[in-house]
């Protein structure tokens, strides 16, 4: 066994551990921060295969950007823990055989692959990220496009379907705010500082 | 002596050198966060013509020192009805990506931890993570102002990445690498061929973006004193409280270092004439990293705070559309016979 075996043993361990603390945590963040755990050890897996921007992306994209908004979300909603386990062993069948399906479909998969998946020894100068670019914009190019456009779309949906306008809102146009000048809100008026003299003798007298 | 230490190490040779190399790297770092803490407050003092610290050491020098000291044995308190492992676990958070990111950054061309080829996209991913250190702290205080100071953090860190994110992508379309030290090579020959001249508006973007990713004035809603008294870190105190101000100082050193490497030309002198090649690269380096940090002080002695609403209009509706923009310039120009000006 050499070095990184072990590593990955390690990894893979800590990868088994948080994935299963991700459904088991009683607290809805400790669970969104298993779910980081896991997905960084799962890239750290993957950078052991020398696959190294998959490995980055999936830190940037899902432990950088995704979760950190889930986590955003799950703090914000008040979540009954009780309420939540009621009609637990109600809905285990149903459940089980979901899990059920996705484990076979899974076993199925790894199944068919014979070949060996270990690393080859690429050269030094070898770019992982330089052969992922030329194969997805040569080879692949309409399958990249057209998932780049099924995502575009879905976001604007996204957006389309939440976009309300208020009518309270104060929103103030930032140009309007800027196009102010001294002018428009500000009057000077001339006035003598202090009454004339005579005046004010008289009205202390009277 | 080498052969000798390794032979005695034997299989653990590799690990105790990457620990010395690590030590040699980490140790100046945090000395740099101290003196920059004591150059905060110098400087934001001489612009508000203040003298700043001047009672600890000859005119003030050993202020961190004192400073560190205090805090060390200060009480660190666990608010009632907080999460203990959580919140002793966010200053950890926020400062390791703080630390790891430094592993990838070259001092000149062979003086680098660990040269890997994606090192742009593995100092945007580590980067990505001090996020959870904010957030983290603001939920396990128990505490409405640290929870409200970690979700505006939130949401500024995650609209400003993506602004940073586009601005990165064009140093790499202009190096057409992601290793940073063949991008400083790109650069070689005189300040004319940095990067910051062709990629101007993506320049701004990155620095601008930067000082709000790092929380720092302007851009502080997160610990807004006037509205939330500390933010995320409200809750803390000692040493916890500490690790937070030096993640915060080490990763303004982070952006600094990297705005110096990706857009002002790293180690490479501004003109390869006779007074200029007699300074070493690092000393280069030192100096356009100071100048950026200057920066970053005088933005916080200049501008008032701003509000959270144009804080968020900033980063989505000027920001991401203008790098936009800019990559479809550089882009499109690379078609062109002119394409060698972005290069």
């Amino acid at each position: 066994m050499n070095f990184e075996t072990v590593i990955f043993y390690i990894f893979a361990a800590i990868l088994l551990l948080s994935a299963a603390r991700v459904v088991t945590a009683k607290s809805p963040i400790h669970a969104a921060l298993s779910l980081v755990l896991a997905f960084f050890t799962a890239a750290a897996i993957w950078l052991l295969l020398e696959a190294e921007f998959l490995a980055i992306t999936l830190v940037l994209v899902y432990v950088g950007a995704v979760t950190v908004l889930f986590l955003f979300v799950v703090m914000t909603l008040d979540f009954n823990v009780e309420k939540m386990r009621q009609g637990f062993w109600r809905h285990l069948p149903a459940a089980l055989v979901a899990g059920g399906i996705m484990a076979a479909e899974m076993v199925l998969v790894l199944r068919t692959r014979t070949d060996n998946v270990a690393p080859r020894n690429f050269d030094v100068h070898y770019s992982n990220t330089k052969e992922l670019g030329r194969l997805l914009y040569t080879d692949y190019v309409y399958p990249f496009e057209l998932a780049a456009v099924l995502l575009l779309v879905a976001i604007i949906a996204a957006i389309a379907l939440t976009l309300r306008r208020r009518k309270d809102t104060k929103y103030i146009d930032p140009a309007d705010q800027v196009k102010v000048r001294r002018e428009d809100r500000l009057r000077l008026v001339s006035m003598p500082a202090e009454k004339p003299a005579r005046a004010a003798a008289e009205k202390t007298e009277g | 002596m080498m052969t000798a230490i390794q032979g005695f190490l034997g299989p653990w040779w590799t690990l105790a050198w990457t620990l010395a190399k690590i030590l040699v790297i980490v140790l100046p770092l945090m000395g740099a966060v101290a003196y920059l803490t004591l150059a905060e407050r110098k400087i934001i003092g001489y612009m508000q013509v203040r003298i700043g610290p001047n009672r600890v050491g000859i005119k003030g020098i050993l202020q961190p020192l004192a400073d560190a000291g205090k805090l060390l044995f200060k009480e660190i308190i666990i608010p009632a009805k907080s999460n203990k492992y959580l919140f002793l676990l966010a200053p950890v958070l926020s400062i390791a990506p703080a630390l790891a990111a430094w592993a990838v950054v070259p001092f000149s061309p062979e003086l680098v931890l660990s040269n890997v080829d994606a090192s742009l996209l593995f100092v945007m991913a580590i980067t990505s993570m001090g996020v959870y250190g904010v957030i983290v702290a603001g939920w396990a205080s128990n505490s409405k102002y640290a929870f409200l100071g970690a979700m505006r953090s939130a949401a500024q860190i995650v609209s400003y990445e993506l602004a940073m994110g586009f601005a990165l992508v064009g140093v790499l379309m202009a190096a057409q690498s992601l290793n940073l030290v063949e991008i400083v090579q790109g650069q070689e020959g005189g300040f004319w061929n940095w990067y910051f001249i062709p990629l101007f508006p993506l320049f701004v973007v990155y620095i601008v973006a930067g000082v709000a990713e790092t929380n720092r004035a302007p851009f502080d809603v997160a610990e807004g004193e006037s509205e939330i008294v500390a933010g995320f870190h409200v809750e803390y105190s000692g040493m916890a409280f500490a690790v937070f101000f030096l993640a915060e100082y080490a990763n303004m050193i982070l952006i600094a270092m990297l705005t110096s490497l990706m857009f002002l030309g790293g180690w490479d002198a501004p003109f390869h004439a006779a007074p200029f090649t007699w300074v070493p690269g690092f000393v280069w380096l030192a100096a356009k990293v100071s100048f950026v940090l200057l920066l970053f002080l005088w933005f916080r002695a200049t501008f008032p705070r701003y509000r959270y609403d144009q804080i968020m209009r900033l980063g989505w509706k000027v920001f991401i559309p203008l790098t936009l923009a800019w990559l479809m310039v550089v882009g499109a120009a690379m078609q062109t016979p002119y394409g060698y000006l972005f290069h």
